[in-house]
This record gives structure tokens, C-alpha cells and sequence, in this order.
């Protein structure tokens, strides 16, 4: 079905309301949430080069944050240290404490696999593995050892449902996910997150090499998936943070500059660079 | 006006076009002319070519009649065949003369004879001669005049080919009998002796005294082996008796009749005779024999089984040997060393071993795996065999251990690039999902580097079929009494010498004292080992294409 411009404009801005409607009319407030993830004093040095200074914040449980600033804030630098991707960069160092449900989560004895099956993570470009659409969501159940095939099929079918795939893969869980399109790409590689039902859900900029209908998809399901999970969701689009996530925290130059619920921090900015930013004046 | 033009086209790019074209044109033809010059002078050897009669009379000698095959012809100078010893008519400044092979080498010395053009007389085909193949002396040439049993004539004239053909099967029936108890039978009965003469021998070592229970029954054991070895040699001595029955009488050229046993004869044909349908069946029949049958005459002679399958065995297990030490070396340089000065010289080493020359492999194989692992292994495991080796000599193991660490390099060469070439994204999601690095490689970085690995597995096979330098050194031999498998246990015997076809070409060609009858053998030889290569390398490339079609990552 081809839709004209006009006609997508009004579903988009229809999706807008839709989302507002959706975290209710109340005021949020950080203060009044279940605390998912905690950041304190947080700094983190590229060799010699400091990359975020003093970032401190709260993540609430079941909601969407997005992280927005322009290129370089660090943004993408902070989501990467909830699960620790930051480890496989030799020159990165730390300090400061970064707690998930309390706990430390740079602790020696946190071990990495574990956190990252807890801390799920989405990149910006589809990366699905070379192998059958069932097999990348079933990879993660795998190695974890489940090789029971009626508790694969039935997580693989929970997991696309949940990704919105189901009804466009199931005739063909046996093809490979490398002849899928990159926005069924994109959600297959959600799917295969949640498969291991993560607690938190990292999205770094999901939708930023997708077109707009695949975009208006990932989006439709994050909506649906923060009943579920804790979501962070990085992006370029303020559009896009306006219109999915509950709390909006801006960076700039590696500095937490404002934090805040997203309804406030785009109509009440606190801090004239984040009014700066959003009204398009730099960034 | 033409400086400008020449200036035009050479900035439009099409002499690069045009250069580029032809390196790629001349390659082409010299790899296409390299295969059908070996093709055709290999396979054409084995066409049961026409017989001839001709009439020959050297001025000032005798006429003589000679029977053969042409075998080429060439034009020479006055002066060249001066120096021979002919003189050309007055005024005539160059000759054509001919190689023909005469055949029945026992009689004559020589099967070959280059005779001059200008004295041949009339030249025949008639359609009784027979060509005979022998299992000694070659081939011979003549007339059939009578089949003989234990002496007496049973068919002559024209009834005696049909007969000779009915009692040819009959006696290589019988000689396919014999080689089987021969090879099989007795081989087992061998084996059987020499573990009793082992285990004599630890008892010596472990100092048990002669006439212990344990003496007692390997005596017991040797008995029951002479007795079934009395056995056998009563039943092969019946055999030849059987084979001995028959004969031939044949007329050579020079009008002597010659009694040939049929024990002695492979096969008798009369290509004169045959139509070329008839023709191309024997064609195929021979080419047949060649690559199944064993050598013989000194390798001038027969097939050339033994060295095919010493090849491919030599090959695989080198294969075996490589692959994975090949793989596990560069994954731990790719993926787990720190990278720095240490791993890039260790790198530099590794490219630099391919570029040793191939012979000193072959000192190394000999020094380190033949006398120093191989000794050792002998000592420690077969010294009840001692003084003679087991491991301790140059063998099939050995030989195919030389070439792994000779084609090494390539394969992880081939198997880095192939690493490094997997996205980041593809390992950062396996990651993500909670793998640790070694899960990572295992279920999703090795898979997808497959290909790569393929591919320097293929390069490997063909350096390694292609090499004989060090193989001379490590374990190939010129005859090698027994294949590398057969049905005695562990039935892969990887101590024993083997055969190769690229030291078949040099050994038939360079080592042999019949040169032109090893010539076209070369040629086969040659043609064959080219083509081994290519089977084994499409496929190694067919199953590469597979993977690729299964890992087809997201390189787009």
C-alpha cells in the first residue's frame, strides 16, 4: 500500500499523541520512580582523553530514557558502559560507580556474560548473525545451553511476536536473516534481545539507518516493550526522543548538562544550551 | 596533429586496457598450451596405434624388413646424418628419418631404431600382426603361427588367435590368483611371524627365560603359521604349474620364430584389425591399466596406482595436519595476542617461512621428525623392533608432517585476513547477548572465517601436491613394496614408505635406462598430477563456495 507524504505526516503526528496519551496525563517525576540503574560521579578517559565528566543520574525502572546531544556528547560512550562494551577497548579507564538494581556493575566479581544477558543491547546498524532467522533469535537460549527445540520454538515465537516480526518471518524461520530488509533486520536483532529477557534494553540510535516506516515501526514497539523493560534508547532525533521516551537526558561535550521528564525538558528547558540545542541552534 | 591524437589515447586509459589484457591473454595461453602439450603427447601413448612392415636397405647393406610403430618423424640435415655415418644422394641437404619402435627388446637390444627416409622401401599394414604387451621386455611385434599346450600345437593359423585370446584370459586369471595370495596371504602370514618375533624379542628384554609358558606358546603360534604357510605355497606352486601350461610361437620380423610363455603375456592385440570403435575401447582399457595397475620394469612399465594414491594420501593427511594448527595459530595471533612489535615480527617470521626454499624443509623433515621424533618414538614404543626402524625412517607420517609445517604460513596468512575481515558489528552483537570471547569465536567468527580458511587450505593443497624436493628426503621411494593401507591392522600405516607422481617424473624420466619408451610415460605422469591437483582443488573450492553461500555476511 503506498501512502502519500500527507498521509504519513498525519499517522506520525497521530502516533505523537497516541505516545502522550500513553504516559498518561500525570506529571513524571524522577524522584517517585523505582531507580533501575544509578550512575555516580561517573568519568571515563580515552587513554589520556576525558570522555564524560562527573555524569551522575537516574534511570527509571519500566520507562524510556533517551539520551540526545549532538555528535561526540558521549552519549553513545555512556549507553556502552551499562553492559560494559566499553571492556573490549584497551585504552578505555573508569572511575566512579555505575549501579544496576544497587549493585556495583563494574565490580570484580560481576561477571560479564551475566550482565550483558541482564543488560541487552541493540546497535545502530542491523548486525544479525549469518545464520537462519530462527537461529539468531535461538543464539542467545543457546548459550545459555537450552537446546530443548519446544522451548526454543516457543521463546523464537514469544520473542518475534514481541518484536512485531511474527506475522512477516514465521513462513520462513529456516531462510537465512541476511536476505530480510534492514528495518526487519533491525527487529529481528530486538527479537533476538529479548529472547534472553534482558532487564534493561540499550538501544543506540535503532532506527537511525532505517527509512521512515521501518523508523515508525521500532518506534510503535518501543512502546510496547517498556512495559516490560527498563529502555535507554539513544538518538539523533529529538522528534524521535519526543516522541518514545518518558525522560530525556541532554549531553553536551561529555557533560550531563540537563535531566529531566521529556514533556518538561522539551517545553521548560532549564539550562539555556539544552533550549540552545532544541530549538536547533547548534548542534 | 598525431602527437595530439597518440596523447589523447594514451589519456583516454585504453593502453593500460590493452596491457592489462594481454598479461592476462598470455597467461592464459601458456597455462591452456602447458596442459594440451602434456595432454596430447601423455594420452596419445596409450592409442593401440597401427603396426607396420616396411623394407629397408641402407646403400651397401642388406635388406631387411622390420616390423613397429612409428613413433615421430623429424627432418635432418646432410651434415648431422653424415656424422652417423650416411651419406645423402649428391645435392640432397636434408633427409626425413624416422623413429620406429621395433619392440621385442630380449632379441634385438634396442627397441627403438631411428631409420632414414630415403631407403625405405614399400610399407605395409597387414592385419594378422600381433602386438604384444609383456610383463618383461616390453612389447613385442609378429606374426601368431601357433598355440602350444605343455609343448604340443593345439591351434594354428588362423584358428590360433581365437584360441590365444581363450587361454590369455585363463592365465591371467591365474596370475590375478597368485598376486592375491602373494600380496594378501602371505602377507598376513608374514605380519603374523614378525609379531611372534617381537614378542620374542620383549620377552629377551624383559628377561624371561627361554622355555617359559610364554615361549612355549609363540611356539605353538609359529607352528600354526608354517603350517598354514605350507599350505599356501603348495596351492601357489599348483598355480604356476597351471600357468606354465601354455605357449605361443611367434614370428619376428627377421623371420626367427620365438616361443613366448603366456605366463609372461599381459595381453595380445592386432590393432591392424580393429575398427576404430574396437580402437577407442582399447584406448580406454589402457588408460585404464595406467592408472590402476602397479609399476613394472623399473617403472617404464605398467600403471602408476601405487603413486596416485600415495599423492592424494600425502596430501589429506597433510591437510588434516595443517588446517587446524594453521587455524588456531592465527586465531591467537588475530584475536588474543596483545598486538605490538613482538606479534608483528612473529607475523614477519611467518610470511618469511613460506619463502624457504622447499628442500630445506626436507633437511629439517629429516634431521627433526625422521631421526630425532622418529628415533625417539622408536625407543620408546618399538624397541622390540630395534635395530630396524619403525618411525625412525623416512615415511608417509613424516613426509606429510614436512609438508604441514612447509604450507603452514599460507594458511594463516589466509585465516587472518579472513578474521580481520568479520565485522565488528557481527562480534559486538554476539557480545551483547552475553558470549564470552571464546563462545563469540566459536559459534560465530570461526564459521564465518571459513571460507578464508578454505582458501588457504586450497593454496596449501596445491603447493604441497606439487612438491618433490623435500619428499625425496622424508619418505618417498622409487617402488614402495606396499600401499599405505590395506587390511592388516590399524590398516593406515604411517610409517610406511610411499610413492609420489611428481618423483615418478623425475624418476621415469631422468632415471630411467629406456628413454623413449619412458618419454610419453613422463608425459601421463605429468598430466595426471595436473589433473590430481585440480580435482582435489575445485573440490576444496566447490565446498569453500558452499560455506560462503551459508555465511554470506553482511558485507553490503
Amino acid at each position: 500500500m503506498e501512502l502519500t507524504a500527507k498521509q504519513q505526516a498525519r499517522n506520525i503526528a497521530r502516533e505523537i499523541d497516541l505516545g502522550a496519551m500513553g504516559r498518561g496525563v500525570s506529571k513524571l517525576d524522577i524522584a517517585e520512580e523505582t531507580t533501575c540503574l544509578e550512575v555516580k560521579d561517573f568519568n571515563l578517559f580515552y587513554g589520556d582523553k576525558q570522555a564524560l565528566h562527573g555524569i551522575n543520574m537516574k534511570i527509571a525502572k519500566n520507562r524510556v530514557t533517551a539520551f540526545i546531544g549532538p555528535s561526540g556528547c558521549g552519549k553513545s560512550t555512556l549507553l556502552r558502559c551499562f553492559n560494559r562494551m566499553n571492556d573490549l577497548i584497551d585504552s578505555v579507564s573508569i572511575n566512579g560507580q555505575m549501579l544496576l538494581e544497587g549493585s556495583d556493575l563494574n565490580a570484580p566479581s560481576v561477571n560479564v556474560a551475566d550482565l550483558r544477558r541482564q543488560v541487552g543491547m541493540v546497535f545502530q546498524k542491523p548486525n544479525p548473525f549469518p545464520k537462519t532467522i530462527y537461529e539468531n533469535v535461538a543464539y542467545g537460549l543457546r548459550l545459555q545451553g537450552v537446546n530443548d527445540r519446544a522451548t526454543l520454538d516457543k521463546v523464537v515465537e514469544q520473542s518475534l511476536k514481541g518484536a512485531a516480526l511474527w506475522d512477516e518471518v514465521k513462513d520462513r524461520l529456516n531462510e537465512s536473516a541476511m536476505g530480510m530488509s534492514g528495518g526487519q533486520q533491525q527487529r529481528l536483532v530486538i527479537a533476538r534481545a529479548i529472547a534472553i529477557e534482558p532487564e534493561v534494553l540499550l538501544l543506540d540510535e535503532p532506527a537511525s539507518a532505517l527509512d521512515p516506516l521501518s523508523t515508525l515501526k521500532i518506534e510503535e514497539l518501543i512502546h510496547e516493550l517498556k512495559d516490560k523493560y527498563t529502555i535507554v534508547i539513544v538518538t539523533h532525533n529529538m522528534q524521535q526522543a519526543a516522541r518514545v521516551s518518558d525522560y530525556t537526558a541532554f549531553m553536551y561535550m561529555g557533560e550531563l548538562i540537563e535531566f529531566g521528564a521529556t514533556d518538561s525538558l522539551f517545553t521548560n528547558p532549564s539550562q539555556k544550551q539544552t533550549e540552545d540545542y532544541i530549538t536547533g541552534r547548534y548542534g | 596533429m598525431s602527437k595530439q591524437s597518440f596523447s589523447t589515447w594514451y589519456k583516454s586509459g585504453s593502453p593500460w586496457v590493452w596491457l592489462n589484457a594481454g598479461a592476462v591473454s598470455i597467461s592464459v595461453v601458456m597455462v591452456v598450451g602447458l596442459l594440451l602439450l602434456i595432454a596430447v603427447r601423455g594420452l596419445s601413448h596409450f592409442w593401440p596405434a597401427d603396426i607396420m612392415e616396411l623394407s629397408y636397405q641402407e646403400p651397401g647393406g642388406e635388406a631387411i624388413t622390420l616390423i613397429g610403430e612409428a613413433i615421430e618423424t623429424e627432418v635432418v640435415t646432410a651434415l648431422r646424418l653424415k656424422m652417423t655415418g650416411v651419406d645423402l644422394p649428391e645435392g640432397q641437404v636434408s633427409a626425413e628419418r624416422h623413429l620406429v619402435k621395433v619392440g621385442n627388446r630380449d632379441y634385438f637390444g634396442l627397441d627403438f631404431r631411428w631409420i632414414n627416409g630415403p631407403w625405405v622401401g614399400e610399407i605395409n599394414y597387414p592385419e594378422n600382426l600381433v602386438s604384444v604387451e609383456r610383463r618383461e621386455w616390453g612389447d613385442f611385434f609378429g606374426y601368431l603361427m601357433e598355440v602350444k599346450q605343455q609343448g604340443k600345437i593345439v591351434a594354428s593359423g588362423d584358428d590360433a588367435w581365437a584360441e590365444l585370446q581363450k587361454r590369455l584370459e585363463r592365465s591371467n586369471n591365474l596370475v590375478f590368483e597368485i598376486k592375491k595370495i602373494e600380496k594378501a596371504e602371505i602377507g598376513n602370514i608374514n605380519h603374523g611371524l614378525e609379531e611372534l618375533r617381537l614378542r620374542t624379542r620383549r620377552l629377551e628384554l624383559d628377561g624371561v627365560a627361554a622355555g617359559s609358558v610364554q615361549h612355549l606358546e609363540i611356539e605353538q603360534e609359529r607352528k600354526q603359521w608354517d603350517v598354514q604357510y605350507a599350505g599356501l605355497q603348495k596351492q601357489l606352486s599348483d598355480l604356476n604349474m597351471a600357468l606354465n601350461r601354455d605357449q605361443m610361437i611367434i614370428k619376428m620380423s627377421d623371420g626367427r620364430e620365438v616361443e613366448i610363455p603366456l605366463a609372461k603375456v599381459v595381453e595380445a592385440t592386432r590393432p591392424n584389425a580393429m575398427s576404430v570403435w574396437l580402437k577407442i575401447r582399447t584406448y580406454g582399457h589402457e588408460v585404464w591399466k595406467f592408472v590402476s595397475d602397479d609399476p613394472r620394469e623399473a617403472n617404464t612399465e605398467g600403471g602408476i596406482f601405487p603413486a596416485i594414491f600415495g599423492t592424494v594420501m600425502m596430501v589429506m593427511i597433510m591437510a588434516v595436519l595443517v588446517t587446524p594448527f594453521g587455524v588456531v595459530a592465527a586465531v591467537y595471533l588475530k584475536e588474543y595476542a596483545k598486538q605490538g612489535p613482538m606479534i608483528r615480527l612473529i607475523r614477519i617470521a611467518v610470511n618469511n617461512l613460506a619463502g624457504v626454499p622447499s628442500i630445506v624443509y626436507g633437511v629439517f623433515g629429516l634431521g627433526f621428525f625422521v631421526y630425532y621424533l622418529g628415533g625417539n618414538i622408536d625407543e620408546i614404543f618399538f624397541s622390540a623392533a630395534l635395530p630396524a626402524p619403525t618411525f625412525g625412517t623416512p615415511g608417509l607420517m613424516w613426509a606429510s608432517l614436512t609438508l604441514a609445517i612447509l604450507t603452514v604460513p599460507v594458511v594463516i596468512v589466509a585465516t587472518e585476513e579472513g578474521l580481520s575481515r568479520i565485522p565488528r558489528a557481527i562480534r559486538e552483537g554476539s557480545l551483547a547477548l552475553g558470549a564470552t570471547k571464546a563462545e563469540t569465536l566459536w559459534r560465530t567468527v570461526l564459521p564465518m572465517a571459513a571460507p578464508a580458511m578454505m582458501t588457504g587450505l586450497i593454496l596449501a593443497v596445491a603447493r604441497a601436491a606439487g612438491e618433490v624436493a623435500p619428499l625425496m628426503m622424508v619418505g618417498v621411494v622409487k617402488l614402495a613394496p606396499a600401499l599405505a593401507v590395506d587390511t592388516i591392522a590399524p590398516y593406515l600405516h604411517l610409517d610406511r614408505q610411499f610413492m609420489h607422481l611428481g618423483f615418478h617424473i623425475y624418476d621415469v624420466g631422468f632415471q630411467s635406462p629406456n628413454v623413449e619408451a619412458a618419454r610419453p610415460l613422463v608425459y601421463a605422469t605429468a598430466f595426471l598430477l595436473v589433473l590430481i591437483i585440480i580435482v582435489l582443488n575445485m573440490a576444496a573450492i566447490s565446498i569453500r563456495n558452499r560455506l560462503r553461500e551459508n555465511y554470506k555476511a553482511s558485507e553490503g
